[in-house]
């Protein structure tokens, strides 16, 4: 640039520490990071055991069942969650495709990894939401690192994951935990915290302990607002199972990164759409059982 | 029956983050409106001293403001005293640890409130049971008890019904069925009848009275509506920007206002309802005339009584039956129609 020949060079190109500062200082931080991993290997591996236990477990359930049960099964789930008769055909249809189209194994691959980290994200999310409700000091802390999970782009899970725990299904698991379990956490926090003043009053008035109010108050009249949690979570684990397939976790996912890497066009839509259908069912029957938790509030008196 | 009143003793409250500095500078003078625009904080409670009737209603009147919802609270100290005491059976509730608090709550107290705050999630008869799950009683105990209350107040068949499918009449019964089945002592209404419309607030007047002839609760009843504390208050409290400004039975405010702003309020209230007969008879010269009514009857009820029985005169006995003094419908209409006291004497002075 000509403008630079009139300029201290400082102030015309970036002033960046040399590159061999840099260079140093990432090498110390990454070493440092790989050995306190070593150092605590047996930890991580008594944390990540269990998850993989129970993964492989529900995985093994899902492919090897005939798909005539897990058929079965699921359309009563589905239908004794929605309690609506177009949501189960509309369940059956979809299953019924995928399998004709090939994928059935790989979807109950993906149906087992999300079904294990929307349990994990609703078993870490919940405790923490309360905690938040309960506290404006736990909230003011918990809620910038909620702020930055959810900007993050989701790939940059990976790394961190990727150095602590290795390539595989259960770094991949961890990963879509971290990232679908936000909502979770903000939406319990909401619901408690939505819960109506006077009501919460009429509790104290009564004698209630804490713990009463939470469980006989608070969590009933803030289950609407956490299940639209359990909703999203579910959402966004099913996004974050196709980026973690780049870790190692198989089924649906996997396919898609291979149709990407081969410019598979027909097989990478197909599974494009078998993911599409598996969010559509989970969203409608979930949404339906929300709606139904709130039965007591549709019949408003005029 | 309750056997022990309640006791406020020099009431403070002063809501803002230094309440309890400023206590000194409210008792020797500073004005709520000084208070909140030099320091910012709210002037609640002044100095409260009430001696709440065991077995009895006391009503708590005021404007909107006044402080009557800070007042209740403090009873079971859903809101802390800032300074002062309240005693119940020798218990000052303000020094009650948490515990001891809870416990108090759960089996001494039992409160209805102005926007009902029933559980939405839980039906009629859940609500009701609510206070007896607290206190860990079993379902079939709390149940029997619960569907008792129920019909009492009226609403038997919607047991099964969710709080926002029963218009707000029946909503506050299942609120009064839900504080009657904890069946504690005290008894809070914290304008517990204001939302509702006048025919069904009679009603929930009249079936208050009721239940407390029978019951004998000690029951704090917030309003600001001088004809129902008139009709509900054995004692009525009056509350003006958080200090008691009178009070006593409702005959003695009637009749004798404290100042100004109860003269105001007294001026539209039916009187024949108010007075009793002993306060308007003239003693008794020996000659037992008419009918004979009870010395506490209402000039209303007793005018009645006398028109039923065609009469003009009646003899007015006191408990025992004894006559104690007369009175006739002149007498009687001139009470009815004679504004407050002071003014009467003002116009003889002129
Ligand atoms: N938490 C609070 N913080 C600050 N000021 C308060 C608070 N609660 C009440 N006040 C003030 O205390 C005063 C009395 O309020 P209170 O609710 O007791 O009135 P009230 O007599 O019950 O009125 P209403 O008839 O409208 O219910 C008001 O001036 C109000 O602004
Ligand atoms: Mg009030």
């Amino acid at each position: 640039m000509a403008i630079c020949e009139y300029l201290p060079r400082a102030l015309c190109r970036f002033p960046a520490i040399s590159d061999s500062y840099i260079r140093q200082a990432r090498q110390v931080i990454d070493e440092g990071f790989k050995g306190i991993v070593r150092e605590y290997g047996s930890i991580i591996d008594i944390v990540v055991r269990p998850l993989q236990l129970f993964l492989n477990y529900l995985e093994r359930l899902f492919t090897t069942s005939p798909w005539t049960v897990v058929l079965i099964v699921m359309l009563l789930v589905v239908y004794f969650g929605s309690r609506s008769i177009r949501i189960t055909i509309g369940t059956a249809i979809g299953m019924v495709l995928i399998g004709v189209v090939g994928l059935w194994e790989d979807t109950m691959t993906t149906l087992a990894i999300v079904t294990v980290s929307t349990l994990i994200a609703i078993i870490i999310g919940l405790p923490i939401g309360i905690l938040m409700a309960r506290s404006d000091r736990i909230q003011g802390v918990i809620n910038p690192i909620l702020d930055v999970m959810q900007t993050m782009p989701s790939f940059v899970y990976l790394i961190p994951v990727v150095v602590i725990f290795g390539i595989g299904k259960v770094p991949g698991l961890i990963a879509v935990v971290i990232y679908a379990v936000p909502p979770m956490i903000r939406l319990t926090n909401l619901g408690i915290r939505l819960v109506d003043k006077e009501v919460l009053e009429a509790a104290d008035a009564f004698g209630s302990s804490p713990g009463q109010k939470l469980w006989n108050v608070q969590m009933p009249l803030a289950l609407p607002t956490i299940m639209a949690g359990i909703n999203q979570t579910i959402m966004m684990s099913l996004a974050m199972v196709v980026v973690a397939s780049m870790v190692g976790v198989g089924g649906l996912g996997r396919n898609t990164l291979q149709a990407i890497n081969n410019q598979f066009f027909t097989f990478g839509f197909l599974n494009g759409f078998a993911l599409v259908a598996i969010a559509i069912i989970f969203d409608r029957t979930s949404q339906a059982f929300g709606k139904r938790l709130q039965r007591h509030s549709e019949v408003v008196h005029g | 029956m309750a056997s022990h009143g309640i006791e406020i003793k020099g009431l403070y409250k002063i809501f803002g983050p230094r309440g309890r500095d400023h206590v000194e500078a409210v008792k020797n003078g500073l004005s709520k409106a000084e208070l909140n625009e030099r320091y910012g904080h709210v002037l609640g409670l002044k100095d409260i001293n009430i001696s709440m009737p065991a077995g009895g209603i006391t009503v708590v009147m005021g404007l909107s403001g006044s402080g009557k919802s800070t007042l209740i609270r403090h009873i079971n100290r859903l809101i802390e005293p800032t300074y002062g005491e309240l005693i119940y059976d020798g218990v000052n509730i303000c020094g009650m640890n948490e515990r001891a608090l809870r416990e108090f709550r759960r089996h001494k107290t039992a409160m209805v409130f102005q926007k009902f705050a029933l559980l939405p999630h839980r039906t009629v008869i859940e609500n009701t049971v609510y206070g007896l799950d607290i206190q860990g009683i079993s379902r079939s105990e709390s149940t029997k008890k619960a569907k008792y209350w129920i019909e009492r107040v009226g609403l038997s068949g919607f047991e099964n019904h969710y709080p926002n499918q029963l218009s707000g009449g029946m909503q506050q019964r299942v609120g009064l069925a839900r504080a009657l089945t904890n069946d504690a002592d005290i008894l809070l209404m914290d304008e517990a009848y204001s939302a509702l419309d006048p025919l069904i607030r009679v009603d929930m007047q009249s079936v208050l009275l009721d239940l407390q002839a029978e019951l004998k609760k000690t029951v704090v009843f917030i309003t600001h509506d001088l004809d129902e504390a008139l009709r509900l208050g054995d004692k009525i409290a009056i509350l003006r920007d958080g200090q008691v400004v009178q009070q006593g039975t409702g005959q003695e405010i009637v009749l004798s206002p404290a100042d100004d702003y109860i003269t105001a309020f007294v001026k539209e209230v039916n009187r024949s309802r108010v007075i009793q007969a002993k306060t308007v008879m003239k003693p008794f010269d020996g000659q037992a005339e008419g009918v004979r009514i009870g010395a506490t009857t209402t000039l209303e009820s007793a005018a009645k009584t006398m028109t039923e029985n065609g009469q003009t005169k009646a003899t007015i006995t006191d408990d025992a039956g004894t006559p104690i003094g007369t009175l006739d419908l002149q007498t009687m209409i001139a009470a009815m129609v004679t504004p407050a006291g002071s003014e009467t004497s003002k116009m003889a002075a002129e």
